[in-house]
């Protein structure tokens, strides 16, 4: 048997390569982005809303200025009820299993499109880049808008709640109380927000991606959804 | 002494399916020579897609060896498998698996981009091969609005793209209507004559028959006969009755 040219190994693609495959992948899959986009919208805006409502309410609270509908009764050292601390952890659960979710099924109806990239001759780690590059902007934006929307239910609410006072000590910046707890500020909740949304993002996206690269192509492409 | 291209060695292949274990390849051994036309046949599940796979290092064999250029599959790196599907293999599949969010013209600009070859040169590139298949007016057109026939079109100028010695097709016909079969058919013929590329075709598509330089029927993971083609022109009748099903008529 006659031996040929060896086989070379495959080349590294820069940068710029994979971020352009994965913008264009984006955009002319507009529609089925924003509905991914929009489950991280959802989760962070849910989670966002519930802590920002609370951060208004303790503020309003330290002010002397209280609810008339809440009163406050069953409150911890910190001054949170254990009622908001469940609100919280449930928002977060919700927002974590939310976005973990519609990530793994952006990405498992993609399989076969891995297979064929590997077929055409990219590498598990291109592949893994690609879904990297997709989810933290998709991660990132969709958080932001989130985290927006979520503020301003939580100032709409505390309108209702507060009237025109809320302006007056609206907690925007981290503060300490003389009671010694901290305070986030609503600045931070929403810094919050979007880093957890994109991690969300990343890793609920990446790491079926990842599954997938490894398999072999012909596994891959048979993957039906 | 003939130029072997692709040689397998007792190849095994099995699957897991719960408790059961499915052997699909049961020790194949084929040579194939450069320039050939092969068509690999047999009914669905008797493995030839399974050897397909192999061949095409889409999968890894359970036992045994696949050489191709003589080189041993099996010892190459991920980086040298990536090198060898990118470089020395196209692959045409039956349900096209052409990237739905890239036009005709990206999804050939793909292998060219792993390649690492330049935007100017490949986009250069993608334009003639999309013209030699006959879609130089639809080239930015995306899957989705393409015929099947256009579709397995674009499958085929991709699979030419990086210049392969080996064209490999699934079933590449057995999504299309007879018409567009024969086509696809007549230019995967021509690309195997002009340019010398060994195909490799898993099929049961009667019209396959003709053009084949060599047909290797597979039949419950094993090869049950290898036929030539002054052997085939007798037998042609024959065939037709033995394997019957989607083929449609031999003209």
């Amino acid at each position: 048997m006659q031996q040929r040219a060896p086989i070379e190994e495959q080349i590294d693609l820069p940068f710029v390569e994979s971020l352009r495959i994965s913008f264009q992948s984006l955009k002319i899959r507009f529609g089925r982005s924003i509905i991914t986009t929009a489950g991280i919208t959802l989760g962070i805006a849910f989670l966002v809303s519930v802590w920002t409502n609370n951060e208004i309410g303790l503020a309003l609270q330290e002010s002397g200025r209280q609810s008339t509908i809440n009163t406050f009764e069953d409150t911890t050292e910190t001054g949170i009820s254990t009622k908001d601390i469940w609100l919280i952890i449930m928002s977060l659960i919700v927002c974590v299993v939310g976005i973990a979710n519609s990530m793994l099924m952006a990405v498992t109806e993609r399989f076969r499109e891995i297979g064929t990239m590997k077929c055409l001759g990219a590498l598990d780690g291109f592949v893994v880049r690609l879904f990297l590059l997709e989810s933290g902007f998709q991660g990132f934006s969709g958080a932001l808008i989130g985290a927006l929307i979520g503020t301003l239910g939580a100032v709409l609410l505390g309108l209702k709640d507060y009237g025109l006072d809320l302006f007056f000590y609206f907690p925007l910046l981290p503060a300490q109380p003389e009671d010694g707890t901290m305070r986030l500020g609503v600045i931070v909740i929403i810094l919050l927000g979007c880093i957890l949304g994109m991690i969300l993002a990343v890793i609920g996206s990446s790491f079926p991606a990842w599954r997938a690269a490894k398999l072999p192509p012909a596994e891959a492409m048979r993957t039906e959804v | 002494m003939a130029d072997i291209v692709v040689k397998t060695e007792d190849v095994v292949k099995e699957y897991r399916m719960g408790s059961n274990i499915l052997r699909a390849l049961d020790g194949i051994n084929i040579e194939i020579e450069r320039g050939e036309y092969i068509s690999l046949m047999g009914p669905s599940g008797s493995g030839k897609s399974t050897l397909f796979n192999m061949i095409g290092a889409l999968d890894q064999p359970t036992e045994g060896q696949v050489y191709i250029d003589g080189q041993n599959m099996s010892q190459l790196s991920q980086r040298q498998i990536a090198a060898f599907r990118c470089h020395r293999v196209g692959y045409i599949f039956q349900s096209y698996n052409l990237l739905p969010v890239r036009s005709a013209h990206g999804n050939v600009t793909l292998p060219l981009i792993f390649a690492g070859m330049p935007e100017k040169q490949r986009n250069e590139r993608a334009e003639k091969l999309l013209d030699m298949v006959g879609l130089g007016d639809r080239m930015y057109h995306l899957p989705d609005e393409l015929s099947g026939g256009q579709c397995q079109r674009v499958a085929i100028a991709r699979a030419l793209a990086n210049d392969p010695s080996i064209i490999l097709a699934d079933e590449p016909t057995a999504n299309l209507d007879t018409i567009t079969g024969r086509e696809i058919i007549d230019l995967i013929k021509r690309l195997n004559r002009e340019q010398g590329v060994t195909v490799i075709s898993a099929t049961h598509d009667l019209k396959m028959l003709d053009v084949s330089d060599r047909i290797v029927d597979i039949r419950d993971g094993l090869v049950e006969r290898v036929r030539n083609r002054d052997e085939i022109e007798i037998e042609v009748g024959d065939v037709g009755g033995e394997h019957d099903g989607d083929a449609g008529a031999h003209d």
